[in-house]
């Protein structure tokens, strides 16, 4: 075991991490640890673009904005959070085109801007171009322009390093973060690093679904490693499903082709999108189009022997535009499906996209530890965080504002609170969990096998929590994911080596998905009412009364040492919009 | 809309789509031999599948210990470049049908950087020849309160450049960077070409140095095999003939 000593660490180098570490290295000695090479997260898989009021091309402002994302997520967002995410939207794209981001250009050289799902002018009268872009690339150009401005701050990373367990010690009757623990995938060594603040930027966990757009290596890690030590998880009931993955990929094809112009058709050819959101129409939010495609598939009219699917039409849109707009979706087409997008529709269907819960936070990006208490010395920024501006139902382009502006903020915060304050003292044997856990899993001879188990999660998942739910799915889920994490401990794996052990970290990333199905799975139980990307077929419509609140999870340890869900709840706040119904 | 050709694929695949494949991958573990190895493996998978699919099913099927990077799946994160049948692909966006599926099909490590474990190299000499020819915008004077103009034409100037993913297919299919890892390598140069046509960078000269040295972009041959080996599709070739270019004239 090595230990580390670092002012501030950062756990992850997408665009969250990224963006923090370029503030916390100014300011503080700063580690980035991280799984993978930063320019393979997955923020670079983004596409369609980052949402800013710059009003570079027709008559926009930060408070449409604001009410557009509060609409979108269907009340349960922070409104406050959501206020700074609008309004710091704009200096977070210009910040990013100083840096050197190649976005799309205006006639006058100016940044272009595209219409995208849920964000309107004057509060939902129409489609406003919103969305900054550069072709469908705009993830990459973020993560490749963070990483250059990384590299140009010398930022020190360390690659290939897991974060498995997050260190808590109680100093003067308060939890206080004193560092992480990592294993280091070239070596198999564990690697205990102190510091006196750490930040959470470790994405996702929609590797628990099968049909996703997620990559292999979203497993909930950050939020897994929190919950476990006791700290709570808000809203995980909530996940997007994007309208239009690669039929039974997942693989994403942005909105920004329903915003060009592509158009959603069932086997008719019917522009149903017309039926469910009369003035939105293909660019309803997410989790209204998602509906939409399964109620057209249910009533038969999907595509295909199986009407398991519909098509995203571009054949009306000038090849020109195609080549210049939406290369590589279209590259995507040709590729994996063999379809030509000029003369051919592609076929498409929901896709598990985006997780609006996680490790909650306040606007500084200070983790809670309960509905008021922060941890002292620990944040979370990006796609692991709920801070929450995401609510219900995240809008489109919203994401990679998320991380830029809340990346800067925790980055900004963390360092300040390490200038500050002291070391917390490490605890006794700090590796200790983390080096059982491998040695458990490295000499288990049990006869259960990862793939069997992730596969059947996964189907599970699909099954039963997606689009829609009902009382019986998520209970079929809920006693599914229960024989899982039973039979998790009897999981063995084949390499037992220390070098690069592939094999044992997939092990242990499906455990931190198993522990997270559950407790989306349990929350989700719990919100007997329809809202955003929760849609409960016995309980179809929004519930103020009883449920306009965050759900926070715990983890509880009973004496035997079984753990389950406890959940409480967090009032939402409110400021200047009162709820209304949601009508696209 | 036209008539879907997707339904004839359909009916197609609803005729069990599964074919036996043989993967004869090279296998490599100091930690039990110094030697490599080739081993076969046979798997049955729908040729519409990608390698990655198939090496997924080997590693989770048959052979926990089977060795690889992967993130993404789908060409856009630059974890899984390797050497399909003795050419540099990325395995994600390689499907099995597009590589003759009748004859076994060849998995080994991208060549010219240290192989650590089955398919997975030493990645630090090429990220470090790429922290090398300063790949981030240089500007001098005060920043603007808005953004900096740049018309559609000079964004296009350096688009091709701008999507590279550092998957280094190019770099460790260069016969020069084969013999001498001292070359910067075509992806290097793909990165500083970025900057270098870009109508707002000021350090242009600065980067032009650096890839005038002795490792740098005079070292090109022009074999072309970076360009045929791009998963992006950027030319990377005429990338590097627009530096020398720009060396030879100081003009960019
Ligand atoms: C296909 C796709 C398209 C999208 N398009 C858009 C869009 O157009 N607009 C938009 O706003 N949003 C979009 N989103 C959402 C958005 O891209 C993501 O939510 C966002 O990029 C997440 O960024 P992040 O920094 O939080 O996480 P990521 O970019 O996923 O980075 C996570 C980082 O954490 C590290 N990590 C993970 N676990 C560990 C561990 N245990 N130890 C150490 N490090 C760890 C990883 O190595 C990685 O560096 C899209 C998402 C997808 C999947
Ligand atoms: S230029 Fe192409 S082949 Fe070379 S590293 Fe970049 S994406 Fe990969
Ligand atoms: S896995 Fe990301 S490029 Fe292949």
């Amino acid at each position: 075991m090595k230990i580390h000593k670092y002012d501030t660490v950062i756990v992850g180098a997408g665009g969250a991490g990224m963006r923090a570490a370029i503030e916390a290295t100014k300011r503080s000695r700063t580690a980035v640890l991280t799984k993978l090479y930063p320019t393979r997260s997955h923020t670079g898989a983004a596409q369609g673009g980052m949402a800013a009021a710059l009003a570079n091309v027709e008559e926009d402002n930060w408070e449409w904005h604001t009410f557009d994302t509060v609409k979108g997520g269907d009340y349960l967002v922070d409104q406050d959070a959501a206020e700074i995410l609008a309004k710091e939207a704009i200096d977070a794209v210009l910040d990013l085109e100083k840096m050197g981001l190649p976005f799309n250009r205006t006639p006058d050289g100016t940044i272009d801007q595209r219409r995208f799902g849920g964000h309107s002018r004057n509060h939902g009268e129409a489609p406003v171009r919103r969305s900054c872009y550069a072709a469908d690339r705009t993830g990459h150009m973020i993560l490749q322009t963070l990483y250059q401005n990384c590299v140009k701050e010398g930022v020190e990373f360390f690659n290939e390093f897991y974060v498995l367990d997050q260190l808590l010690v109680e100093e003067d009757g308060v939890k206080k973060s004193a560092g992480v623990v990592a294993y280091e995938l070239a070596t198999g060594e564990i690697h205990v690093f102190q510091a006196k603040a750490v930040i959470y930027a470790s994405g996702g966990t929609g590797k628990f679904f099968k049909v996703t757009s997620n990559a292999h290596t979203l497993t909930g890690d950050g939020q897994a490693a929190c919950y476990r030590r006791g700290l709570p998880l808000e809203d995980m009931e909530f996940f997007q499903f994007h309208p239009t993955g690669i039929w039974r990929m997942g693989i994403l094809l942005t909105e920004g082709a329903r915003g060009e112009g592509g158009i959603l058709r069932n086997k008719d050819g019917e522009r149903f999108m017309e039926k469910y959101a009369p003035v939105m129409k293909d660019l309803a939010s997410r989790d209204v189009v998602s509906r939409s495609i399964y109620t057209e598939i249910r009533e038969g009219r999907g595509c295909g022997p199986a009407g398991d699917h519909v098509y995203l039409d571009l054949t009306h849109l000038p090849p020109e535009q195609l080549d210049a707009k939406l290369p590589d979706i279209t590259e995507f087409a040709r590729t994996y499906l063999g379809i030509e997008p000029y003369t051919d529709p592609i076929p498409i269907q929901p896709t598990a996209h985006y997780a609006m819960g996680g490790i909650p936070t306040n606007v500084e990006g200070e983790v809670l530890a309960d509905n008021t208490t922060v941890v002292p010395g620990l944040y979370a920024a990006g796609e692991v965080a709920c801070v929450s501006v995401h609510g219900a139902n995240r809008l489109g382009t919203n994401s990679l504002l998320d991380i830029n502006v809340f990346g800067k903020r925790s980055g900004i915060a963390a360092a300040k609170y390490s200038q500050e304050n002291d070391f917390v003292e490490l605890p006794e044997n700090p590796a200790q969990q983390v080096a059982d856990l491998v040695e458990h899993l490295r000499n288990s001879t049990g006869k259960e096998r990862v793939a069997d188990l992730r596969l059947e999660l996964q189907e599970t998942m699909d099954a039963n929590v997606m689009v829609f739910r009902t009382e019986q799915t998520i209970k079929t889920a809920v006693e599914k994911i229960a024989e899982l994490r039973e039979r998790y401990k009897n999981v063995s794996v084949q390499d037992k080596g220390k070098r690069f052990n592939t094999d044992l970290l997939e092990a242990i990333e499906l455990g931190n998905l198993l522990d997270l199905a559950e407790v989306m799975a349990v929350s989700a139980l719990a919100r007997k009412e329809s809202r955003g990307g929760h849609y409960r077929e016995d309980y179809p419509n929004r519930d103020d009364v009883n449920f306009m609140r965050h759900t926070m999870a715990y983890r509880e340890v009973g004496a035997d040492g079984s753990d389950s869900v406890r959940l409480d709840y967090k009032p939402v706040v409110t400021t200047r919009y009162q709820p209304m119904e949601r009508k696209y | 809309m036209a008539t879907p050709t997707l339904d004839k694929m359909e009916e197609a695949a609803a005729a069990s789509p599964y074919i036996t494949v043989t993967f004869r991958i090279r296998r490599f573990n100091p930690e039990i031999s110094d030697e490599s190895q080739w081993q076969d493996f046979q798997i049955e998978i729908d040729p519409k599948e990608r390698v990655l699919d198939g090496l997924h099913k080997i590693k989770w099927d048959l052979d926990g210990t089977l060795t690889f990077r992967r993130s993404c799946a789908h060409g856009i994160c630059g974890s899984d470049a390797m050497r399909i049948n003795g050419k540099n692909r990325l395995a994600c966006k390689t499907l099995i049908k597009d590589i003759n599926p009748e004859k076994p099909i060849t998995v080994e490590a991208i060549k010219g950087l240290t192989v650590m474990k089955d398919l997975v190299v030493d990645m630090e000499p090429f990220f470090q020849a790429y922290r090398d020819v300063m790949p981030f915008l240089v500007t001098k004077g005060n920043e603007p309160t808005r953004e900096r103009l740049q018309s559609a034409e000079d964004r296009e100037r350096f688009d091709d450049t701008t999507k590279c993913i550092l998957c280094a297919a190019c770099t460790s299919s260069c016969p020069v960077f084969w013999n001498d890892g001292q070359y910067f390598g075509p992806a290097a140069i793909v990165n500083a070409h970025r900057f270098i046509f870009d109508s707002r960078d000021e350090a242009g000269e600065q980067r032009l140095e650096i890839l005038n040295d002795k490792d740098g972009v005079w070292r090109c041959r022009t074999t072309f095999n970076c360009t045929d080996a791009c998963p992006r599709g950027i030319e990377v070739t005429k990338a590097i003939q627009e530096v020398k270019r720009a060396l030879i004239t100081r003009r960019f």
